[in-house]
């Protein structure tokens, strides 16, 4: 009824290639904005800023960072904890070494310093795929790993081998460190996130995202039309790490403050922002926000009822969590391979045909 | 927005009948994951104390303990998660065990006006209450851990160890990574030869540390291990028969939990001991009347009496005691977490004073004041027999180097104070 382009005549070249064609998409995009930017941070408090919507918006980050690699370009890797760590202890080094530039180039510069990285160990991918990829990334993963925990320079010679964070501020306000307020971290961490999404549309959008899904749907085919696959996969490698590198160097500094590279970027990390991908789904942006909010909120969620409304045990909920989300992920799998992003795509189609479906 | 609906339910319940006043004890506890093993003892000894109190006292000075446990599994990003969502319930003091989450908490505790009590782990410098004003870690600390083993290394060799080599097994992270500064400058003092062999997490493999003991054949191996890691250690340890009366872990790696599995192997393993382990106090008679036959224990109930619960128990007892101290000082019985930091900073406990309490002859004596958060840093040696299935103190209290410890936390305490703009206090 209200769903559809009849109506909504496109009259210039930039109007057509729009990336929400359809006015009342537009609408909602820009209601979605403004509530987040302009309603949200007056609500928020410690406990929906530190327990729900910082991980929420980092881990979208990581999830658009990954999703360019693996949804788009086809290059599965496992290194994504790896990197996340590489652009945490950027962050960190940079902080302290250069207190009197702004917190917001330091997250920025640490994105930079992941995209060198992640460009040196994406070199293999040109020589190998599929598997074989997978396990040179998690070579990454556990090589970084044992990188800062071995070498001191990384921490800054700390007795404990942690890094935590400094107080920064912006403005004036802080983001770092103990005193900060939960709409300032909030709506530092949600520039990040809300830049990263509309960078990384605008890539996948253009010539460039076209070469990467060239590269996933058949490489051999995508070099004969004339695709450079070294361009092509270093520049995925570069970007994903990019906004991987963001999103570690946000976890570090602004949501957790002090870090332990082990304990916090481990394996796990990796596998948890493959899932939020994989369910989310591959190869939309859209699909790395649902994933995150699935695998960050329904563990909140499920404790928030079996302890605090239902009384159980918390050990018990917390087994019922592992299932719970395993089930899910599984039945997700199941019905739906292409993920929450699908579902979106689905009922938006229908809605479009709404009321007359033939 | 359920969790405030419930709370708004609950306030609105509370607000129509008479006030009703708690304690909030917030219970970071982790009965999943690998450290499990651990965790689960602990946090039942210490729900069954404030149990205990509750039933037979109707509280700490007439107000009752309500107990709010929070499952974080030994993984930071939940303690955080269970930090936030506890703090607004008026959480009087915060117990994470586990050093990953103190550290997140220190800052955060400080800024928010909630004390943290890391009981012998945590940031060893906390000690020094000039610059943490909201952390403390009595009764002893890593570092004491270290200087007391070496120092029981001392007595046995009649007080020389020149050129004996000793090698530090530990947890790669920072709890493990703790007490290497202290083992290095001990190394100066007394002059053995010191290696430190990482372990990475969770610690299940550990064949090539092993591998390296065997073929270096230290004199003396130390431990900081927890969770699934001390028992593969002690088992790998009896694999290349490396005696174990030489073996010595620090008090997060001397439960049952790390000896069992291995069975007749362990015989003679030592751990060091904050308090002391057994069921033999005069308190298990009023916990079992008023707490296990009433059916109230926490968890399973199957673990009264192992080193962990005892220790979970001394935890919550300490707790107690500075809510205590807390209402002296204010004169009011329910107190706020402002309340109950000056509580702990007042705590004093004697010999005679844990008498009174169900425990003579249990933990030490120690007194806590505005620039010492840490106590006196004492502690005992135990050792396992593999027979009887228990473990005996072999040792009286044995007080830790205080002339290179002290040192040390100024250094490190001076750092963080310097990063973080903080003033000493108490001068």
């Amino acid at each position: 009824m209200f769903y559809r382009e009849a109506g909504d005549f496109s009259t210039t070249y930039s109007q057509d290639s729009q990336t929400f064609p359809i006015k009342f998409d537009r609408y909602r995009y820009y209601v979605v904005m403004a509530v987040a930017f302009l309603v949200v941070p007056f609500l928020i408090n410690d406990y929906w800023a530190n327990a729900v919507m910082l991980p929420f918006l980092i881990y979208a980050i990581a999830a658009i960072g990954l999703n360019i690699l693996t949804g788009y370009c086809g290059q599965v890797s496992l290194g994504t904890g790896g990197f996340m760590a590489v652009g945490a202890y950027a962050c960190y080094k940079l902080m302290t070494a250069m207190p009197d530039v702004n917190i917001f180039f330091h997250v920025i510069l640490a994105g930079g310093i992941t995209a060198i990285v992640g460009v040196l160990f994406g070199l293999p991918s040109l020589r190998i795929k599929g598997f074989y990829l997978a396990v040179a990334t998690l070579a990454a993963q556990f090589f970084l790993v044992w990188l800062f925990n071995r070498v001191p320079w990384f921490y800054n010679y700390s007795a404990s081998g942690q890094i935590s964070s400094p107080e920064r501020t912006v403005f004036g306000i802080p983001v770092t460190g103990a005193n900060t307020d939960a709409w300032a971290t909030y709506l530092f961490c949600l520039v990040f996130c809300a830049g990263s999404a509309i960078i990384a549309r605008n890539l996948t959008r253009g010539s460039l995202g076209r070469t990467w899904m060239a590269i996933r749907d058949m490489d051999i085919a995508a070099e004969i039309i004339g695709v450079n696959p070294l361009r092509a996969k270093l520049t995925a490698f570069a970007l994903s790490s990019f906004f991987v590198g963001v999103s570690g160097a946000l976890f570090f500094s602004v949501y957790l403050g002090a870090v332990e590279v082990g304990e916090v970027f481990g394996i796990n990390k990796s596998f948890l922002v493959l899932f939020m991908v994989i369910i989310g789904g591959l190869g939309s942006i859209f699909g790395s926000f649902a994933g995150a909010a699935f695998l960050v909120l329904l563990p909140v969620l499920l404790k928030l009822v079996g302890v605090d409304m239902l009384g159980w045990a918390t050990d018990i909920v917390a087994h019922i969590q592992l299932v719970v989300v395993g089930l899910l992920i599984v039945v997700f799998l199941i019905m739906e391979p292409h993920g929450l992003a699908q579902l979106w795509r689905l009922a938006k189609e229908k809605l479009r045909l709404w009321p007359f479906p033939h | 927005m359920k969790k405030r609906l419930a709370t708004i339910a609950l306030g609105a319940v509370m607000a129509a009948g008479p006030a009703m006043a708690d304690l909030v004890m917030p219970l970071l506890s982790y009965r999943t994951g690998p450290y499990a093993a651990n965790g689960i003892p602990f946090a039942d000894g210490m729900t069954d104390y404030f149990t205990l109190l509750n039933e037979r006292d109707g509280g700490i000075g007439g107000v009752p303990v309500r107990v709010l446990e929070c499952e974080t599994g030994y993984n930071t990003e939940k303690g955080v998660e269970c930090y936030e969502s506890t703090k607004g319930e008026g959480a009087l003091v915060y117990q994470p065990l586990s050093t990953g989450i103190t550290y997140q908490l220190i800052p955060k505790g400080t800024a928010d006006g909630v004390p943290i009590h890391s009981m012998g782990y945590g940031r060893t410098s906390a000690k020094n209450g000039k610059v943490f004003s909201h952390i403390f870690n009595y009764p002893a600390n890593y570092w004491d851990g270290a200087s007391i083993a070496i120092n029981h290394i001392l007595d046995v060799n009649g007080g020389d160890i020149k050129g004996k080599k000793i090698a530090l097994v530990y947890h790669n992270s920072a709890y493990g990574k703790e007490p290497i500064r202290t083992l290095e400058e001990l190394a100066k003092i007394h002059g053995y030869e010191f290696s430190a062999l990482p372990v990475d997490h969770p610690g299940q493999e550990q064949k090539s540390q092993w591998l390296q003991i065997r073929r270096e054949r230290p004199d003396y191996v130390l431990m900081w291990g927890w969770g699934v890691m001390n028992q593969v250690a002690i088992q790998e340890a009896a694999n290349i028969r490396f005696p174990m009366e030489n073996f010595i872990g620090i008090w997060w790696s001397g439960s049952e939990n790390d000896v069992l599995p291995v069975g007749d192997g362990a015989h003679g393993y030592k751990a060091l001991a904050l308090a002391n382990p057994g069921a033999a106090y005069p308190i298990y008679d009023d916990l079992k009347t008023h707490v296990y036959d009433a059916g109230k224990s926490a968890g399973a109930g199957d673990q009264t009496g192992t080193v962990l619960y005892n220790r979970g128990m001394y935890a919550a007892l300490l707790a107690a005691e500075a809510v205590k101290k807390a209402q002296e000082i204010h004169g009011e019985a329910d107190i706020t977490p402002a309340m109950m930091r000056d509580g702990m900073e007042a705590l004093s406990l004697s010999e005679e004073d844990m008498a009174a309490l169900g425990l003579p002859d249990f933990g030490p004596a120690f007194t806590v004041t505005c620039d010492n958060h840490g106590g006196g840093g004492l502690g005992k040696v135990q050792q396992w027999d593999a027979k009887a299935k228990t473990w005996s103190v072999i040792t009286d209290w044995i007080e830790s180097d205080k002339s290179v410890i002290d040192q040390l936390v100024a250094e490190d305490s001076a750092a963080y104070a310097s990063e973080n703009n903080i003033e000493e206090r108490c001068n």
